[in-house]
């Protein structure tokens, strides 16, 4: 009797080449815009064909990261949260230790490069918690081009302190009055100003979403995070981590995280927002209670009504605040290949709380979702096992929100 | 032939061009649409644009997206749309009737669902904003299947290719957007239009619709000697929204804005 061929790592179809040609992850991404859009889609996928090849490209990238943002970011052990929890010993990627306090630089950057190749003068950005459009302001900053920030009135309200940090820089902030007035209506406001200026423009989006290259790019600009990850688990572990575990709003920081681990074998844990808790329907958490849809250039998993109308979101963290997911998580959660679940806010305020306290380290509330996850994992696996949380953002931005949560106005 | 090809026929054998005015369908309220259609056809109109509203009209500028917020605040759905098409069709049966909207209501409704439902309520022509035949959703073939005409956009920014691809799977008319940017934006530059359908036509024998940006009568004339069709939307839409409170004054303004257009696009083709 002959054995069934085990098949291995080396035969099985790599994970890391996706999207197709056409921006397909499996059924998800792809190009649903108006034609009045197509044009300058295609323009920006040549350009960045053309340049994520281009060794001068790559190497103002790199230098920039590591003279700019000040990469690599280290890898820290959490002892003391380690030694609260019980288990695998939890290891941070100091996202947060990141030019501007978050990993969205690492993106706006690269875009800002591409940008100033494509001779484009002004770079636009939409923004919920204010994270990006402080990364796109800093960059247009940095290489001199006009900064328009597209950021919902509610979520002005809430993030007023970035929104003047913007203004320092040197952008305008337009106020978006549309529908929920969030981040989705902040992204419709963007892609209008990009397609009637779309000869000076370039639109910075600041998630792995949007119309193909988007999805892809944005995840390239990223990858590093993972890519050092790996190199630092392998020189201070002698091996690679058993499980990683990020936040998952549109996706980015946790793409950037497991991309260079997809055809490994670790485990990968994508944490959305539950808000108030699945049954409340007050969430984010498109990936475990939403279905396929078209929104905003891709298809993906949304929050939609029967109708089709995208519903409105909830989160105490406004960076995981949107409908939709980048179109790679939804093709990763149907092959099952990452592990999606939910913390509730409650949750990820105890996983502030306690990061700050047991290690000095006061995490964004987006990072906090993560984190809580983490915690109630490391518990479960031997302390011989270790993981990596991606901690994508500092939380010097939330005091208020955390403040306003425990009844004390600043 | 359809109902699209007929009317297009008859436009072309009279030298005439086609006015299509576009609403949002249940802007200011569900009970206005129908009556709303009847006057448009009555003022002139020679096909029908019915907007399906939908939460993030990405395509649209800030006159037609209030419209889509003034209609969903009354829960109008693609349902309701299909129910109001089926209701004026019980007194003009001759006026094509595109619906105009985005992809995520028809998937929600199911596809193959939609085809058959519009074909009942006697839709002519689908116009999925971001939907490019790129994406080959099984949609435009389905609607070809039931009788109804898919209709796509064509944009300065449209490549040879493109265009060409386009042209083949549209069916009806193909829509050319005047300029870059979003419904209702200003600048529109006529010379140009006239440039660029000819390029269109050279790939084309569909009629060939021009819009976004045809914000007045004068707009409409001079386009009236270069395309097949014009299209207007946000200035009908405005004048939704200025007199939507009062149902009578509503009819007797949009009326009279499209009869003008009717007077200025005949007078400039004598």
């Amino acid at each position: 009797m002959s054995r069934p061929i085990e098949k291995t790592a080396s035969f099985r179809e790599s994970l890391r080449r996706v999207p197709d040609a056409n921006g397909h992850f499996g059924a998800y991404g792809g190009r649903f815009v108006a034609e009045t859009l197509m044009g300058p889609v295609e323009e920006l996928r040549l350009a960045y064909e053309k340049y994520r090849r281009d060794a001068e490209f790559q190497t103002e990238l790199q230098r920039d990261l590591r003279d700019f943002v000040g990469r690599p970011s280290p890898l820290y052990l959490a002892q003391r949260l380690t030694a609260e929890c019980r288990g695998a010993r939890i290891y941070l990627k100091r996202e947060d230790l990141d030019h501007t306090g978050a990993h969205k630089i690492n993106n706006a950057l690269g875009q800002a490069l591409l940008a100033k190749r494509m001779r484009k003068t002004r770079l636009i950005a939409e923004t919920g918690a204010g994270q990006h459009g402080v990364a796109t302001a800093t960059v247009a900053a940095r290489f001199g081009f006009e900064c328009v920030v597209y950021m919902g009135e509610e979520d002005m309200r809430r993030q007023a302190i970035n929104v003047y940090r913007m203004k320092l820089l040197g952008a305008r902030v337009v106020p978006v009055t549309s529908g929920s007035r969030t981040l989705k209506d902040a992204l419709n406001e963007a892609m209008r100003d990009w397609v009637a200026n779309v000869d000076s423009t370039f639109y910075v989006i600041g998630t792995v979403a949007g119309p193909h290259p988007y999805p892809m790019m944005v995840r390239d600009f990223h990858a590093c995070i993972g890519e050092e990850t790996r190199r630092q688990a392998l020189s201070t572990e002698g091996r690679l981590p058993d499980a990683l575990v990020a936040c998952v709003g549109g996706g980015s920081n946790a793409i950037g995280l497991f991309h260079a681990f997809l055809d490994d074998d670790v485990k990968l844990y994508g944490v959305e927002a539950g808000g108030e808790g699945l049954a409340s329907g007050k969430h984010a958490a498109s990936l475990s209670a939403g279905r396929s849809g078209v929104l905003h250039g891709n298809r993906t998993y949304l929050l939609e009504d029967a109708a089709g109308q995208i519903r409105e979101t909830h989160s105490i963290s406004a960076g995981l605040d949107y409908p939709g997911v980048g179109p790679e998580h939804a093709w990763l959660k149907d092959i099952g290949r990452v592990s999606y679940d939910t913390v509730t806010d409650v949750q990820a305020l105890q996983a502030f709380h306690a990061l700050t306290r047991h290690e000095g380290i006061m995490p964004a509330l987006e990072s906090a979702h993560a984190l809580a996850y983490a915690m109630q994992l490391a518990p479960h696996m031997p302390p011989q096992q270790f993981l990596v949380v991606n901690l994508s953002g500092r939380g010097d931005k939330d005091i208020h929100t955390v403040a306003s949560h425990q009844g004390i106005e600043l | 032939m359809s109902r699209l090809a007929e009317r297009f026929a008859e436009l072309r054998r009279a030298g005439r061009t086609a006015l299509v005015p576009y609403i949002t369908a249940g802007d200011p309220d569900k009970s206005a649409s129908v009556p709303l259609m009847h006057v448009l056809v009555k003022a002139g109109a020679d096909v029908l644009e019915l907007g399906v509203p939908f939460s993030d009209p990405m395509a649209d500028g800030p006159v037609i997206q209030r419209a889509c917020e003034r209609a969903l605040r009354h829960g109008t759905t693609l349902a309701d749309v299909l129910a109001m098409v089926r209701e004026f069709r019980h007194k003009d049966t001759r006026t094509p009737v595109v619906l105009m909207g985005y992809l995520n209501p028809v998937e929600a409704f199911g596809t193959e669902a939609f085809a058959a439902a519009t074909a009942e309520a006697g839709v002519d022509g689908v116009l999925t904003v971001d939907m490019p035949p790129e994406e080959a959703s099984p949609l435009a073939g389905l609607l070809r299947a039931r009788g109804i005409d898919p209709v796509f956009l064509l944009a300065p920014t449209t490549d040879a290719a493109r265009l060409q691809r386009i042209c083949e799977t549209a069916a009806g008319f193909v829509y050319y957007v005047t300029l870059k940017g979003v419904t209702g934006a200003a600048n529109l530059d006529v010379a140009e239009v006239r440039r660029r359908l000819e390029v269109v036509r050279r790939a084309t024998r569909l009629p060939v619709g021009v819009g976004f940006g045809v914000r007045d009568a004068r707009t409409a004339a001079q386009l009236a000697g270069v395309a097949d069709a014009v299209v207007v939307g946000s200035a009908i839409v405005d004048r939704v929204a200025q007199f939507g409170h009062r149902r009578a004054e509503l009819l007797t303004q949009v009326g009279a804005f499209v009869s003008e257009l009717r007077q200025a696009m005949d007078a400039a083709r004598v």
